[in-house]
């Protein structure tokens, strides 16, 4: 299988940092790919779970909404909200949880609320959902999302969640981790140089010593996401 | 005594202008059919209650029922935004309480058990308490440690959908339990609208499965199909077509009054719902079986 997208190399590269992974709270979207990836790759015996109430998930095909009746048929558990947040999340069993972000800081604080000031917003976001909670009680939080200077900007318009438990970000140039209270880049993904990473962050960008190159999507990846994770490209355009 | 009613009836029962009214179900089991009544109805001044307003919502607040909206996650999960509730807030006509999911469970739970708040590990650092000022913390009499609350939500009415009732409202349901028990017990009132209404002795069979009693139940409304185009684990899946398509219609005020016109005022009540929505409809979103191993409860006579 020759060439690969940046979103394909966001995705492996966000299933690879789930090695070892034993539970993860999961998202929609595109960490519900690199999830499904890392389940059949690094971390076979990973244990998803779900706000909507789901432990022990094995979806049986790719669920649009966080809420699809696949993730419930053949889970371990399925239980009210109030239970999987007191005795899951806040008792500190999920090891990464993933976060959406609408915009992102150089200190790793995620807004998903609003743009624009909260009484007249510009654009009235979603807002937090589990976000605050996943934030404060996972033992680490990822972010994976394509990276611009609308969305990784100097200043966040609303923290929806606090960047301190943010461990990592993941995006189609390359990847962050949150060193000495701030992101910083660890590694480019291949083709991509450090310039191309400074034009899309808005803040100064801290690139670490030990920089290093994201090694390419193998054939066994890339067929796993092309045949069998997302045919139909609902997520991997 | 039987409590079943027809929709119309619970809606003009419980849900007076200005109520506050939650229509639970996290993406299963939302009932689209009382919200439409709700709309056909034409109440007005509504605080709607739900951790995710939904499509449900998108309707209800493009219809004109609700003064306030309380949630913690505004969206068309896995399409975009819900747009009609995207022009009120931005255009100032829809005041809004906003929490997270769980401080919005904690809050129900608070009202359930009837505790004067919900303490919960969350929000540290948000700018999430300076916009509401609801979020408070309080110290821990055993060691001092700070930590957020949330105060209880008891709406006036709340109304969930369940794949089976009996006529006194023993509510059944299995799939995602979302935070429909802790909705129901929070309320003054509970209407429960039910795929199927069985004898008492099916529930009977099968304690462990009642999410909420009867005891807490106001009236229930047999109404097969009264959660499309959300879903029925078991009977009928996400109507995900419809939740795509609703996108360009809300979009559009003008589509949007069609829509309303054509689909809710124009309709009688759930029946007329679903006769223009027509039989084919079903045939992609029917699951098949995959039916649970049986349990023995024993017979100690």
């Amino acid at each position: 299988m020759t060439g690969h997208s940046p979103t394909e190399m966001m995705v492996v590269a966000g299933a690879r940092a789930m090695a070892g992974t034993r539970v993860c709270f999961v998202g929609i979207g595109l960490p519900n790919i690199a999830v499904a990836l890392a389940q059949r790759t690094v971390a076979p015996a990973i244990e998803l779970i779900y706000e909507s109430g789901v432990y022990g998930a094995r979806p049986s095909r790719l669920p649009l909404s966080i809420g699809d009746p696949c993730l419930v048929t053949g889970a371990t558990a399925a239980m009210g909200m109030l239970e999987l947040f007191q005795y899951y999340l806040q008792r500190g069993l999920v090891d990464l949880g993933f976060l959406g972000a609408a915009q992102l800081d150089r200190y790793g604080n995620v807004n998903t609320t609003v743009i624009g000031p909260y009484d007249a917003p510009r654009t009235r976001l979603p807002g937090s959902g589990g976000a605050s909670e996943i934030a404060q009680n996972a033992r680490e939080v990822f972010v994976l999302m394509r990276q611009s200077r609308r969305s990784f900007v100097p200043r966040v318009d609303f923290v929806t969640s606090s960047g301190r438990g943010l461990s990592r970000v993941i995006t189609d140039l390359g990847e962050f981790a949150h060193r000495d209270g701030e992101l910083t880049l660890t590694h480019l993904h291949p083709g991509v140089d450090v310039d191309q990473v400074r034009e899309a962050t808005g803040w100064p960008l801290s690139v670490a010593a030990d920089l290093a190159e994201s090694a390419p999507p193998t054939d066994a990846e890339l067929r796993l996401l092309r045949e069998e994770l997302d045919p139909d490209r609902t997520y991997l355009r | 005594m039987s409590k079943v009613v027809t929709m119309a009836e619970a809606v003009a029962a419980y849900v007076p202008d200005g109520a506050t009214v939650a229509i639970e179900g996290f993406t299963h089991l939302i009932s689209f059919a009382a919200g439409h009544e709700v709309i056909r109805q034409r109440r007005r001044d509504l605080t709607l209650c739900r951790l995710t307003p939904d499509v449900v919502y998108d309707q209800m607040v493009g219809a004109g029922v609700a003064r306030k909206l309380v949630f913690s996650w505004l969206g068309n999960p896995g399409v975009g935004s819900l747009h009609a509730i995207r022009r009120a807030v931005e255009s100032g006509a829809l005041e809004i309480e906003e929490y997270s999911h769980f401080g919005m469970v904690g809050r129900y739970a608070a009202g359930a058990a009837n505790l004067p708040f919900y303490p919960l590990r969350s929000y540290l650092d948000s700018d999430l308490p300076a916009v509401n000022p609801a979020l408070r913390t309080v110290r821990s009499p055993y060691d001092g440690e700070e930590i957020h609350v949330v105060p209880p939500l008891r709406p006036d009415v709340t109304i969930v959908h369940a794949q089976r009732a009996d006529r006194d409202g023993n509510t059944q349901v299995w799939g995602l339990l979302g935070c429909q028990k802790e909705a129901a017990f929070a309320a003054a009132h509970v209407v429960v609208v039910a795929e199927e209404v069985v004898d008492p002795q099916v529930i009977r069979a099968d304690p462990n499965r009642t999410l909420i009693p009867g005891l807490v139940v106001d009236a229930v409304v047999h109404c097969p199909r009264g959660a499309h185009p959300s879903f029925a684990q078991g009977h009928y899946d996400r109507d995900n077509a419809f939740y795509l398509a609703w996108d360009a219609v809300s979009r559009d005020p003008a589509r949007l009054a069609a829509w309303l016109d054509e689909w809710v005022y124009g309709t009688a009540d759930h029946a007329g719902y679903l006769d223009r929505l027509g039989a084919d409809r079903w045939t992609g979103l029917t699951p098949g079986p995959a039916r649970s191993g049986t349990v023995d409860y024993g017979d100690y006579r």
